[in-house]
Order: structure tokens, then sequence, then C-alpha cells
């Protein structure tokens, strides 16, 4: 058969570019490749800033009655620290990854708005900046991430610190928002000619979800601040229920946006390990249009499930009786995901790399996280736990041992790509069973805390029995997770300095990224493979085993099954 | 038509902007049920035949920017530049319409702070004046191109979407006044 390079158009607009290297060379940059490092690399920096906070309030959370922190501080470092890390970690990381990889998955020379690009990385940082800024101004937020009405009214915040806190989540918003645009735009006119939209990588396409989810999610947020601005410094009635305002209104508005926000986080790590466990399981993804399909199912349900955050309002039995069904049913397309999951990885050659260690404890751990997700769903269940250690360690399950091992998982895994240098495996493997340790030593002892009764984002506790104990025994696990990250940070500059020179396709995998070179040219490519399937590489290595030739029992169209003959990573192969 | 990707990027800010107008119009319409009796309210406080009249400017300016793009498309550069301005200029005779209403209001003392038909009234139709402004500025650009014969080549699909913005601004705005004004009626 032909085997004919399909070319990649050149972009219309001339780019600006630096001297390479210089600071110049970075900040007036419009690479979707330079900004994806910037977003990894600002998400990772606000990473160690928001696990600073962690760690001095699991310093002062040591031991019952601590004064190493005012109540005041507490509050204002639990703020910050959710703040930062939603918003200034999680989403850039995921926006990052998504900035950087998805020309590539596609075969295109860079994002459809390099200059919205931009802009929507410098408004997210210039957001973040703003937010610490509250710091020096002397008033930093202390009314949670979630910032409920009426406590973030005039006369009960009365210092400006909710005010830098909904200006800098705004900028970072609406950067947010145009990244989400952008990512739409691209994965739907920029694909490489033969691609069709059922055909990109599954990371993409869960992009492509994920692009509508962020411009449907940040307008009601973005509302919601604009509604408290005008509360706070123009006399607005909004959520003031002395002036016949709402606070309730305010829960609806932040929560219409909250949850869907988790799974915006979500989804594209849900796309990182749809890329990393099948290439090192060395079979194709099980059973891509269930996965492309339940992240679908998943987007449409998280908007009707919003409300479970808000149970303990009281807002009648019918209303909590629907988002009690809804947030039942989102558990059903996240099962048919895990359960993918599981059916690639099944029967297949495992390489235990780094990066599979996190993908597969990703697996164990975010379904812990979602179980104890849809005990909130039960009324009386949240009733009894809302507000508790135990709601403190599910979401930890969901985001960290969740989102963020398959984070470090996609950072192991395309390192090489994006740097040219390998992460050292022997490191690696000390990274990932000092951070699974610590997470989880930390996280799973908190569950028992919060159905003894701990209630969150409260300085101090009395001596009760086992309390103290637990909260050291956690607050030992958050320095064992600190320390990994340490490790973890020591190995990317020693990679960065001496590390081994990275292949151009280390991994053996089969997406476009990996056509290129590592790290890849300003272009990208010149031209990329024939593309018939939805693993371009693997059929331009295997001229007479076309993935294009195979029904979805992994049969030859038209041929006679002949497993014996095939090659054993394709036996068993069900999806394509 | 969807493969222009200004279009579609267009489309999509289109509908992000129409879930954070959805957000402020629920806010509205929440506070109008909820309202005490008492106080300024759409009812007692809106001029409504003053604003249909500024209104109908900002109709019409939907027509101006369509005639733009039916010479756009037949090469009549005169009549882009003509029909691009006359948009900017039926699209400030709105805002000075909408600047009048604000100081009358205001002083009869209905401002942001005087009751929740005040705060949701200002929030509502500022919003949407900014909108208003901001197309403006684009449109005033669009014209400055055609005037300096830079709206060429791949450059003249800026108009379309242009266009598109402003016909939601315009939607927006029929909305608005239904909601605000007509409703108020019954």
């Amino acid at each position: 058969m032909s085997q004919e390079f399909v070319l990649v158009p050149e972009p219309t607009d001339a780019l600006p570019i630096g001297k390479t290297g210089s600071l110049l060379y970075w900040i007036a940059s419009v690479d979707h490749k330079l900004l994806g490092i910037m977003y990894i690399g600002a998400a990772l920096i606000f990473f160690v800033i928001g696990g600073v906070e962690a760690l001095v309030m699991r310093l002062q959370l040591g031991s019952a009655r601590n004064t190493l922190l005012s109540p005041e501080a507490y509050n204002q470092l639990f703020t910050l620290h959710g703040t930062t890390m939603i918003f200034l970690v999680f989403v850039p990381m995921v926006v990052g990854f998504g900035v950087y990889l998805v020309p590539l998955q596609i075969g295109a020379r860079d994002m459809a708005f390099p200059r919205l690009n931009a802009l929507g990385f410098w408004m997210l940082v210039f957001g973040g900046l703003l937010l610490y800024y509250s710091i020096i101004a002397g008033s930093p937020p202390d009314s949670g991430w979630f910032a409920h009405a009426p406590l973030t009214a005039k006369q009960y915040s009365s210092a400006q610190g909710v005010d830098y806190w909904a200006i800098g989540l705004l900028l970072t918003g609406i950067g947010t928002t145009t990244a989400g645009l952008n990512f739409i735009v691209t994965i739907l006119t920029m694909r490489a000619k033969g691609m069709r939209l059922l055909q990109v990588p599954m990371f993409t396409w869960i992009m492509l979800v994920d692009g509508f989810l962020i411009i449907g999610t940040l307008p009601p947020l973005n509302a919601a601040l604009v509604m408290l601005l005008i509360d706070r410094n123009l006399g607005g009635a909004f959520f003031n229920p002395q002036a016949g305002g709402s606070s309730i209104l305010y829960q609806h508005l932040f929560w219409v946006f909250g949850h869907p926000e988790v799974y915006l986080l979500v989804l594209p790590t849900f796309g990182i390990i749809s890329e990393v466990l099948p290439v090192f399981s060395r079979k194709p993804l099980f059973g891509f249009n269930f996965i492309a399909g339940s992240a679908l199912a998943i987007a449409f349900l998280s908007y009707a499930a919003y409300a479970h955050h808000m149970f303990a309002v009281g807002l009648g039995n019918a209303f909590n009786a629907f988002f009690a069904m809804s947030t039942a049913l989102i558990a059903i397309p996240t099962g048919v995901k895990i359960f993918n999951w599981i059916a690639t990885i099944w029967g297949g050659k495992i390489r235990f790399t780094t990066s599979m260690l996190f993908a597969v404890s990703f697996i164990v751990l975010f379904t812990i996280g979602g179980i104890s997700g849809v005990t909130f769903g039960i009324v009386p269940t949240d009733w009894q736990t809302t507000d508790s250690y135990y709601l403190v360690a599910h979401f930890h399950y969901v985001l960290y041992g969740g989102s963020f091992f398959a984070v470090m998982s996609g950072l192991y895994y395309w390192f090489p790509k994006v740097t040219g240098r390998m992460l050292s495996e022997k490191w690696g493997k000390w990274v990932f069973w000092l951070m699974f340790a610590g997470f989880n030593l930390t996280f799973f002892i908190q569950h028992i805390l919060g159905l003894m009764g701990m209630p969150r984002r409260v300085y101090s506790y009395d001596d009760l029995p086992n309390w103290s104990l637990f909260n050291l025994i956690s607050t030992l696990g958050s320095f064992l997770l600190a320390f990994s990250v340490l490790l973890f940070i020591i190995s990317v500059v020693l990679a960065l300095v001496k590390g081994e020179k990275a292949p151009d396709n280390p991994w053996d995998a089969w997406t476009l990224e990996w056509a290129t070179t590592s790290p890849p040219p300003i272009e990208n490519f010149e031209q990329v493979p024939p593309i018939r399937g939805r693993r371009p590489l693997w059929d331009l290595q295997h001229p007479d085993d076309q993935d294009w030739q195979r029904s979805h029992s992994g049969e030859k169209i038209g041929g006679q099954p002949h497993e014996a003959s095939l090659p054993s990573e394709h036996r068993k192969d069900n999806s394509q | 038509m969807t493969t222009d990707k200004n279009r579609l990027g267009m489309l999509c800010f289109i509908a992000t902007e129409t879930i954070f107008f959805g957000m402020l119009i629920l806010a509205y319409i929440y506070f109008q049920n909820n309202a005490p009796n008492s106080g300024p309210n759409a009812r007692n406080s809106l001029n409504v035949g003053l604003t249909a009249f500024f209104s109908l400017f900002l109709f019409a300016s939907s027509g101006t920017i369509w005639l733009a793009e039916r010479s756009l498309h037949r090469g009549n550069q005169r009549g882009v530049s003509l029909w691009l301005v006359a948009t900017v200029v039926l699209g400030l005779i709105f805002l000075g319409g909408q600047g009048y209403e604000y100081a009358k209001l205001i002083g009869e003392n209905i401002t942001v702070s005087r009751n929740t038909f005040g705060t949701t009234f200002f929030t509502l139709t500022g919003f949407h004046g900014l909108h208003v402004f901001i197309g403006l500025l684009a449109i005033g650009i669009l014209a400055g191109w055609v005037i300096s014969g830079n709206l060429k080549g791949h450059k003249s699909s800026a108009l379309g979407t242009i266009s598109l913005y402003w016909h939601f601004v315009d939607i927006v705005w029929v909305l608005l006044f239904t909601i605000i004004y007509l409703l108020a009626l019954l």
C-alpha cells in the first residue's frame, strides 16, 4: 500500500520569535510548545507554594490545641491553599498539557489562535500574582476557596482580601476561557489531512470535550464574581439578605461552576491515562468509543449534579432527591472508564515504568475517591459528613490521588518529548513509592477523622481520644509527600542538566507527537505519516498489519482470523 | 462556513457570553419575582417609550453592518466604510440614550445600591452597554482598516466575525428590552 506522507500546512501569519533562550524569547512567545512549558512550569511553582501552605496547616494540626497559627492566619492559609491548587495549579497544568500536546497529536503547527493562547497564559499568571499580592497588601482572603456569601459581604469581610481573590479569579477565569475556545477551534479545524474527528488520540478528544466544558463552566463563576465585586464595592444587593438579596443565589452560581470545574480538571487526566496505559501495556485502548462517549456523558451530567454541594442548605426534599439521583448517575460513565482502563491493561505486556506506576495507582486512588464521592450523593450521609475531614479526604483522593497522580504519569511520559532528556527511572521509582506512601498516609486516615466528627476549616481541636495521634500520622505523611515532591524536582533538574538524551520515540508509542524529534522543532512537522486509524505510527511500522483493517474484535476484515500468527501485542485486542 | 476558524472562535465566545448574560438575567428575574412592593422598580421608574426609541438605533445598526458585509462581498470599498461609520454612529446614539437614562435615574436617587432592582438593572444594562462599547471599538478599527486600505486578504474575514458579535449584542438587547421594559408594562 502507499505510505504517502501528509504535508502540514504552514501558518498564515508570521509569528514573533526572539533569540532562542533569551527572556524575550519566552515572554513574547506565541509558540504552543513554549506556552505549554510555561503553563506547566507556572503550575509547578504554584504547586510548591500551595504545598508549603498545606504543610504549615498540617504542622498546626499536628497536635491538639497547637498555637503555631492564629485562627485568622489558618483561615487565610486554607483559602490560599484551596484557591491556588484549583485555579493556579490544576487549571494551568491540564491546560498546559493540552496546549503542548493537542497540536502535536493532530499534526498541526500551532494552536488555531497563537496570540490568544499567549494572552490566556499571561492573564492566568497575572491573576495568580494579584491573588498573592493580597499578602503584601496586608489582607489575604480568608473565606475559603468557594467564598460563600454572606461571609464575603463587606460587613463580615471588610479587608480587601476578597476583592483580590475575586479580581484574580476573574482574570484567570477569562484566560482559561480563551484556552477552552482555542482547544475547540484547533481540534475542529486544524487536524492533519485525513484525520477524522473520531480518529484523534483520546487525550485530544478529551481536550475537545474539555474545551466545551471550559467555555460552559467559567461564565457562571465570572458572573458570580462580578456580582460579588459589585456588592462589595458599589453597595449592590445581590447576595445581601438584609437588602433583599439572596446568599443562596451565590451558592447556585458558584456550584453550577464548581462542580463541572472538578470534571474540567479531572477529564484531561483521564485523557493522560488513556494515552499512557495502552503504550505501556502494548495494546490499543480498550473501547475507545465508550471512553469517548462517557467523557461526553460526564460533561453533561456534571451540570446536572452541581447542587449536591448544597444538600446542607435545606432546599427541600424534591430538590435534594433530584441531585442525589444525578450524582449517582454520574458514577456510571466514570465507572465505564475504569473498566475500560482495566481491560486495556488486561493481558497486555506490561512495562512498569514510573509513568505506568503512576497511571495504575491513579485507577486505584481515583476509585477510592469516586466511591467516597458517591456516599456524598446520599443526602442523609451527606448531612453527617459534609464539612468534615471525610470530605477533605474525599476530594484529595479525587484531585491529588486521582488527578495529580495522572499528571505525574503524564509528566514522566512526555518529559522526553518536551525536553529531549530522559527522567531517571531509578529516581522515578523512589518518587513514586514515596509519593504513594506519603499520600495515603496523609489522607486515608482523614476519612476516619472525619467520621469521628472532626470538622474541616477549624484551626485547632480538643485532645479527644486518638485525634492527636491520627492527626500526627496525617502530618507526618504530608511531610513524606513533600519530600517525594522535592525528590521529583531534583530529578527534573538533574535530567535537564545531565540527563540521558531521549530518542524520538522512547516508549515506542503510536500517536503523532512521537513522529517528530525530541524536542520538536519550532514548526513541529514538515509532514506527518498517513493517517488511516488511531495509531498512525503503528500503521507506519506494520505495513502488513494495519489498525484500520481490523474489526472491533481485532480480526482482520475480510481475512481469516489467524490469531496465532499475530504479534503477541495484538492478541486479545478488542478495541479496533 | 464552519471551517473558518475565526467564525468558529467567535461562536464559542458568543456561547460563553450567552451563559454569562443568562446568569445575570436569571438574577434579575429572580429578584423581580421576589421584590418588595415598595421602592423603585421597573414598573414605576423606567421610561419605556424613550428607551424603545433609542433601541431602534441599535436594531438599525444590525442592518447597517449587514449592508457593510454585502458591500464587501461586492467589492465596494466605499460602501463598506460608509456603512461601518453609520453603524458606529447608530451605536453611539444608543449609548447616548443609555447615558441619558442613567443620569435621570441617578438623579432620582435610583442607584446600584438603592435596592435589588437598582443592583440588577444597572448590572444587566451596564454589562450590555459595555459590550456595545467594545463592539464600537472593534467596528471603529475595522472602519479605519477599510479607509486606510488594510481590510484585504485573510483580514477581510474579520468583518464577518465582528458582525456576528454585533448581531449577538443586538439580540441580547432584544431580550433585555423585553424582560426589563416590556414585561414591566404588563
